[in-house]
């Protein structure tokens, strides 16, 4: 690999921008996500930046499980990234559609729209959580154009407890989270 | 023999300091300063010292959408455009003692320094995205309010002291004329710069990235270039205008960097001070208020003019 290539890998791994999207999610995955540029996170130390227009963005964040209204506006935001791009699945609800599993206004999981490289489980995820999954997509990004080789999805480990408890949500999530996995 | 050492001069002004070879670096310098200042003032760390530059190189390997037809050869001529005319406006500061410049060359030097504005407008109508266009619009609205202060400002310390050439007018002596131009630039320097009071044509969150909205890849790399060089040329004109005149250039030159970091560092600070105004707020801002301030200075050009 020359010096450029070199360099080039270690600029889209240092300098991940972010364009982030609603596929129906609570608004709880949201939340995180913004949570995750504030002073307490801060992932601009990572060179992350969310950006205004999908043209912009190395890394397409979608949260929520996928309704069917939304689907195309997935599909069309997808191909406005351009390449090389990476997309990850922020919360469960895009990984297995969690809580909303079998409803009739669902057309989930995103994998079957669009190729997921990161999955990062919670509900919602913590913003620590986001940043390991961001900067996992960063370095799957680098790789990608390195070696033009299709890379598996990476399913993060689940960090902190979660789940609030409140509803049923992190029994699915773990097991769907092992379906994915498998 | 002349006319040849004359060129030599104004090919290193042009390409070594403080044109390119010192400009480029300064841009991607200045441009993280100003996120870096943002960062701190909000409590966080911020981003590493190279990001800017990262950035740049990123941009520059990714793809773009293809353009098809005149409307995309103008889109990828646009921030080639407002490149070199940010370039040029920086090669064109007298710096140096004894740097050369010609009659006129402040004229020249405002040109250069509205182009990229004008580039941005007119990349936000060729782009054909509507928020490009809303965009666009504002950014025209904005440049003929506060353009109105900005050259009625510069125009008057030229007119008081008889004299268009950059280099005769940044060795003259200090007079409260002239801090009342610099104040008044000063006022429209976060305009010019798209920071936060004024940042109304890229306003993010609000109308995606304005007149940005369609571009990707090494254009957009372009356009983040051009921004950090017009930092550095509109920085640089106060600075020019503000330094005393030095006969040691190596004194000259860093005064110059120490008196641009202080602008930088002045703007930003007051950006992540500041939120978005409305679009009438700021015009009614800079039609209302600073026309004071030009038409006191172009009152007292006149004063000095005919009392000399
Ligand atoms: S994963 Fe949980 S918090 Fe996130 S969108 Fe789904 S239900 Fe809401």
């Amino acid at each position: 690999m020359n010096l450029w290539n070199k360099l080039m890998c270690y600029s889209r791994r240092h300098s991940p921008w972010l364009f982030h999207m609603n596929g129906g999610s609570c608004n709880g995955c949201d939340i995180e996500l913004i949570a995750s540029l504030t002073p307490r996170y801060d992932a601009e130390q990572l060179g992350v930046r969310l950006e205004g227009s999908p043209r912009h963005a190395d890394i397409l964040c979608i949260t929520g499980p996928v309704t069917h209204n939304a689907v195309n506006a997935i599909k069309t935001v997808y191909d406005q990234v351009c390449g090389p791009k990476a997309v990850v699945a922020i919360g469960s609800c895009p990984a297995t559609t969690n809580v909303f599993i079998d409803s009739r206004t669902l057309d989930g999981p995103l994998n079957r729209h669009v190729p997921v490289d990161v999955f990062v489980p919670g509900c919602p995820p913590r913003p620590d959580a986001i940043i390991q999954g961001v900067a996992k997509a960063a370095e799957i990004l680098a790789e990608r154009a390195s070696k033009k080789l299709p890379i598996a999805p990476v399913v993060m480990p689940l960090v902190g407890p979660g789940c609030n408890g409140a509803c049923s949500c992190a029994a699915i999530t773990e097991t769907k989270n092992e379906e994915v996995q498998a | 023999m002349n006319l040849f050492l004359e060129l030599q001069t104004a090919l290193a002004r042009l390409l070594i300091f403080p044109g390119l070879l010192f400009a480029v670096p300064a841009a991607w310098f200045f441009l993280w300063v100003e996120r870096k200042a943002v960062a701190r003032m909000q409590g966080r760390i911020g981003p590493p010292f190279m990001q800017p530059f990262f950035d740049f190189i990123k941009l520059l390997g990714k793809s773009t959408p293809p353009r098809i037809g005149i409307a995309g050869l103008l889109m990828r001529a646009w921030p080639l455009i407002a490149v070199s005319a940010a370039a040029g406006a920086v090669g064109l500061l007298p710096v140096l003692p004894a740097s050369g410049g010609f009659q006129g060359d402040l004229i020249l030097l405002l040109a250069l320094l509205e182009l990229p504005s004008m580039c941005i407008i007119a990349a936000g109508f060729s782009s054909g995205s509507i928020f490009g266009e809303i965009g666009s619009a504002r950014e025209a609205v904005l440049s003929v309010s506060y353009n109105i202060v900005f050259l009625l400002a510069i125009l008057s310390i030229a007119a008081s002291q008889h004299t268009f050439s950059l280099q005769a007018l940044a060795q003259l002596p200090s007079s409260p004329l002239r801090w009342l131009g610099i104040v008044a630039i000063l006022v429209c320097l976060p305009a010019k710069l798209h920071l936060n009071p004024f940042s109304l044509p890229n306003a993010e969150q609000e109308i995606y990235s304005g007149p940005m909205t369609e571009y990707a890849g090494p254009e957009l790399a372009m356009w983040e270039l051009s921004h950090g060089l017009e930092w550095v040329a509109a920085t640089g004109l106060v600075a020019t205008l503000i330094a005393p005149a030095f006969t040691l250039w190596w004194v000259a030159a860093l005064v110059f960097v120490a008196l641009s970091f202080g602008l930088v560092l002045l703007l930003s600070v007051v950006a992540a001070a500041t939120a978005r105004l409305q679009i009438d707020t700021t015009v009614r801002f800079y039609w209302q208020c600073t026309l004071i301030f030009a038409v006191l200075a172009v009152a007292s050009a006149l004063f000095m003019r005919f009392r000399a």
